[in-house]
């Protein structure tokens, strides 16, 4: 008996082939059905041909992270066909295309080949033209929408929701999907693998949606009203989504727009224009990655010290340098937490799923204003820009919180200011908007020493006051950010604490570990600093495992200094390989580290795993 | 008492701080010229930023109108906070002071792009052709053959910052001295009423690290080579004043607001709205080892920055909540997209 709804399908393709639009209609396909799914794009940092492979799942349980095994290739790139056979794991499904015979140098044991001829059926029936190859890619739609139990009907509603207005594209797209159907229905082909079925109600309301567009979405919502930012990838589809929905969101009574977009000439003067918007009072972002935050580093510090608010939008790819800027990775923990030289230390927002994205971007600008500071949101490729089914995004209806800022009544009632004060004990000074013509309200902003009063000042006294005071600041933020989310039973003394998009992986690994018998809680880290409830967390457990998605432990190195008294019980999950996280490798890691543990053996990395072929 | 201007200031309500500069700094006349400039047009200084990158030059906004918001940035970025800074807020009035090397070599790259948006500001260069606050080093308008303090000789090519400015889209350029007040104070004037980049290349004697004989931009060597193009007044545009106009010598420019620059031509045949014209000048002002100062180039013509934007009349950042929080039905609509 095949299973039902439990499937990985990775597609092998060229970009730039087309695939990106077949792959879509696969992917929609499914989740229309009612199964919980979602996609990873492993895609290349290159315009057209090098490889791609696109990795689906469709998981009746609804865990979304990237399944550890592949059972159906679609093998559909011939320079890579070598690699993706041995890729597919043992009893799975390779579809490819038998317009010419499989090389033998293709053939391999202990898996099933289902052929396709794409390529001759597509010359057959379609137009000789640019589009040709394109429509290639549509056969494998049509064969696995047969082998696998996906009805036309289910499609021609897809390519109609995406298509709408376009009914050629829609019928040569459909004819295409037709033709690799018929040819499985028409050759008596099968597979005993698994059946996908509709689950009646299932993805109910339901969108899908990729981080970058709820995050969009979300600084709309939390009054965004300027963004400067330069192209790069992952985050480039950030502001690009801004630029699609402000138009349409975003203007007032006369068609005039109540927000900027600009396309600054590099990171630096994106920064730049941040810091200048934010010092009048504007909700000014920026999105990048990498390697833009190291360029801003030097206005990060401005802004941190000058105490203007700003949100930076970081959606971390492979690094060090160029890396690999189409994987993902948490590897700038570090870089967003003490950016800029001297003293820093600075408030990061950590999204988890779509609706996290939404609201904690939206909420990001409340943050950056009561503490006048730059506030980044922490992303990843992996949540940033691949599709992840949700429940729809929702407006929490509250007032913005604007800080302390000081209008011209204010100033009347008070009759004194001092910028950079500490009237509360609570590190955060009053602040006052250029254009309040109130003879107390002007004040002149550096970046170098200055006292209480905003005055230049090389005083001793006066900058130690501005550094313990900014300190002061980061402490009162700890009760102020995002709560982390516990799952907690005082029965059980293994705590799992993660973070960003490693929550859906880590959610199965816990669920498979429990399932052998090892319980854990689990503390979702939603912002640094780190509050009350991660020490209490920390304190409560013998053993934590800490996942995240670097080499070095970026985020345990974070804890060890915060909680020395603790440091002994974190035992680092890592995964690096710019891949997302998937739950077997995490499985893997804490069973050893168990096993190491009871034999007493010392916990060595073991790096195999590494050296296998990673199941794109 | 001291005379009042329309806004019932007088000149000392446009005083800063107590200036840090060594004695003779040509930075401190340049600060003396903008206070006059904006008592003389009648600004409240409660409607201008003031902002600067990081230098000698960097750190005089602190040393005039108290009043005004300011931002002392980082080195070279100041073209980018104001270009942030005016569309975050486009009623305020934008000032920014440089220097040569926070203007021609850190930051040149962020200044040209500031120029090609033709982002509102009136931007001076305090240009002493050194480091002033690092102490002495070649900055990248050092001219050609100039000699350091120490002997080291300069054999590279001046960055023209006023050539530059045209061909990169600013849309109002001057070069003047600091040591003129008579012709700096309405070139600033002018400036500040027009919308757009306004690039003001202000000569500025460094007394202590460059002022030796061998330099090109020591004030005797300064003062033997300037060649004004021009006498220039300034008529705001609340002022009737007819001026007596001399055809082929007087040129009259009228401002978007309604004020007006006239020039009485000294010797030279030139008018500033011929952008060839500009080019050509300056090209043989540096082959005949002459500064040429007065109004380069004007272009009254070109749309500025927050134009191109469409923003809304309220300045974005004074925008509330109910301004800016699209209602949670537009959210609903977009769900509904996200289910397709
Ligand atoms: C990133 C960075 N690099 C170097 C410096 C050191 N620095 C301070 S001022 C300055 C040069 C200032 O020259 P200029 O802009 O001509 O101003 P001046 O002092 O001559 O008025 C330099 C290099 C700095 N502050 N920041
Ligand atoms: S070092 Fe030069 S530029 Fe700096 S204040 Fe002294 S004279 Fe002026
Ligand atoms: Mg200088």
């Amino acid at each position: 008996m095949p299973v039902v709804n439990d499937l990985s399908i990775s597609v092998a393709t060229a970009n730039g082939s087309g695939s990106a639009s077949s792959n879509n209609i696969l992917f929609k396909s499914i989740f229309k059905m009612g199964i919980p799914c979602s996609s990873k794009n492993m895609f290349p940092s290159n315009i057209q041909g090098l490889p791609t492979w696109y990795q689906i799942r469709a998981n009746a349980d609804g865990y979304l992270g990237r399944k550890d095994v592949i059972d159906v290739m679609v093998m559909f790139n011939d320079d890579t066909a070598d690699k993706d056979i041995y890729r597919v794991r043992d009893g799975g499904l390779i579809i490819y295309d038998d317009t010419k015979p499989l090389p033998d140098n293709l053939k391999r044991d202990g898996v099933q080949y289902v052929g396709v001829p794409a390529n001759a059926l597509v010359q057959k029936h379609v137009e000789a033209g640019p589009l040709r190859a394109k429509q290639r890619n549509m056969l494998y739609v049509g064969a696995l929408a047969y082998l696998f139990g996906i009805d036309m009907e289910t499609i021609r509603e897809v390519l109609s929701d995406t298509f709408g207005n376009k009914p050629a594209v829609i019928e040569s797209n459909l004819l295409c999907i037709q033709l690799g159907y018929d040819h499985m229905r028409d050759n008596n082909l099968s597979q005993s693998l698994a059946m996908l079925e509709t689950i009646p109600g299932g993805n109910e309301g339901k969108i899908v949606t990729e981080g970058n567009t709820a995050c969009a979405l979300g600084a709309i919502y939390g009054g965004v009203t300027f963004c400067a930012w330069y192209p790069i990838t992952p985050s480039s589809s950030l502001a690009e989504a801004l630029e699609r929905y402000l138009p349409r969101l975003r203007k007032d009574k006369d068609g005039k727009h109540t927000y900027a977009v600009i396309q600054a000439e590099d990171e630096i003067a994106a920064t730049n224009m941040v810091a200048g918007a934010g010092w009048m009072g504007a909700r000014a972002m920026t999105s990048t990655s990498g390697p833009g935050v190291s360029l801003m580093n030097e206005t990060l510090g401005l802004q941190y010290f000058a105490e203007i608010p700003g949100v930076y939008f970081i959606i971390q790819r492979g690094g060090p340098s160029t890396g690999l800027p189409t994987r993902t990775q948490q590897a700038d923990i570090q870089l967003m937490h003490v950016a800029s030289h001297g003293d820093t230390r600075h408030i990061i927002l950590i999204p988890h799923d779509m609706k996290s994205s939404f609201d904690l971007a939206r909420k990001s600008f409340d943050v950056a204003e009561r503490f006048q500071t730059p506030v980044f949101v922490m992303m990843d490729l992996d949540l940033g820009m691949n599709l992840w089914g949700s429940d729809p995004l929702e407006l929490v209806q509250e007032p913005f919180d604007r800080g302390k800022v000081l209008s011209q009544e204010d100033l009347d009632r008070q009759g004194s200011f001092a910028r950079y004060l500490d009237l509360d004990g609570d590190g955060i000074p009053q602040r006052t908007i250029p254009g309040n013509r109130h003879p107390l309200a002007s004040y002149f902003a550096r970046g170098s020493g200055h006292d209480s009063q905003a005055r230049y000042s090389e005083d001793e006294k006066d900058y130690k006051e501005t550094l313990d005071r900014l300190r002061q600041k980061y402490e009162t933020a700890r009760a102020y950010v995002p709560k982390p989310l516990v799952e907690y039973d005082a029965g059980i003394h293994t705590g799992v604490i993660c973070f960003g998009s490693s929550y859906e992986a880590v959610r199965e690994a816990r669920d498979r570990l429990k399932a052998s018998g090892v319980n854990t809680n689990h503390l979702l880290l939603r912002a640094l600093p780190l509050s009350e409830e991660v020490r209490e967390f920390m304190a409560n457990h013998e053993v934590i495992y800490l996942m995240e998605q670097n080499r070095d432990g970026q985020m345990a190195a974070i804890f060890r200094e915060e909680y020395p008294e603790f440091a002994t019980r974190i035992v680092s999950i890592l995964i690096y390989d710019g891949l997302p996280a998937t739950a077997g490798e995490i499985v893997r890691q804490v069973e050893q580290h168990r096993e190491a543990a009871t034999n007493g053996i010392e916990t060595k990395v073991d790096e195999s795993w590494q050296k296998q072929i990673a199941s794109i | 008492m001291a005379k009042a201007n329309r806004v019932d200031l007088t000149e000392r309500d446009y005083k800063g701080a107590e200036s840090t500069m060594c004695r003779g700094c040509g930075h401190d006349a340049i600060s003396a010229s903008i206070m006059r400039a904006f008592f003389a047009s009648s600004v409240d200084p409660r409607s201008v930023i003031k902002m600067s990158g990081i230098g000698c030059s960097s750190k005089t906004p602190n040393y005039f109108m108290n009043q005004a918001f300011g931002i002392n940035a980082v080195h070279g970025r100041m073209a980018s906070v104001a270009t942030g800074a005016n569309v975050g807020n486009h009623s305020m009035i934008p000032l920014g002071i440089s220097g040569d090397g926070d203007t021609s070599a850190i930051g040149l790259g962020n200044f040209c792009h500031m120029m090609r948006r033709n982002v509102n500001i009136t931007y001076v260069i305090e240009n002493n052709g050194v480091y002033g606050l690092t102490k002495g080093q070649f900055s990248a308008t050092a001219d050609e053959g100039t000699v350091m303090k120490g002997g080291k000789i300069n054999d590279m090519p001046a960055i023209d910052l006023c050539e530059l400015a045209i061909t990169l889209g600013a849309t109002y350029v001057a070069r003047s001295f600091s040591g003129d007040r008579k012709q700096l104070a309405p070139l600033i004037q002018g400036a500040v009423a027009h919308k757009g980049s306004a690039i003001l290349d202000v000569l500025s004697p460094c007394v202590t690290f460059n002022d030796h004989s061998g330099s090109t931009k020591s004030l005797k060597y300064i003062r033997e080579h300037l060649d004004p193009l021009h006498d220039i007044d300034f008529i705001p545009p609340y002022e009737n004043i007819e001026v007596d106009y001399e055809e082929g010598t007087d040129q009259e420019v009228t401002m978007h607001d309604g004020s007006r620059i006239t020039l009485h031509k000294l010797g030279h045949n030139y008018d500033p709205t011929n952008r060839m014209q500009a080019v050509t000048a300056l090209h043989a002002a540096v082959a005949e080892h002459k500064f040429l100062t007065g109004l380069v180039y004007l272009n009254e013509e070109r749309a500025e920055f927050v134009d191109d934007l469409n923003l809304c009349d309220t300045p974005l950042s004074y925008l509330t909540q109910e301004q800016v929080q699209p209602p949670a039905i537009r959210l609903d609509e977009i769900n509904a997209e996200l289910r397709k």
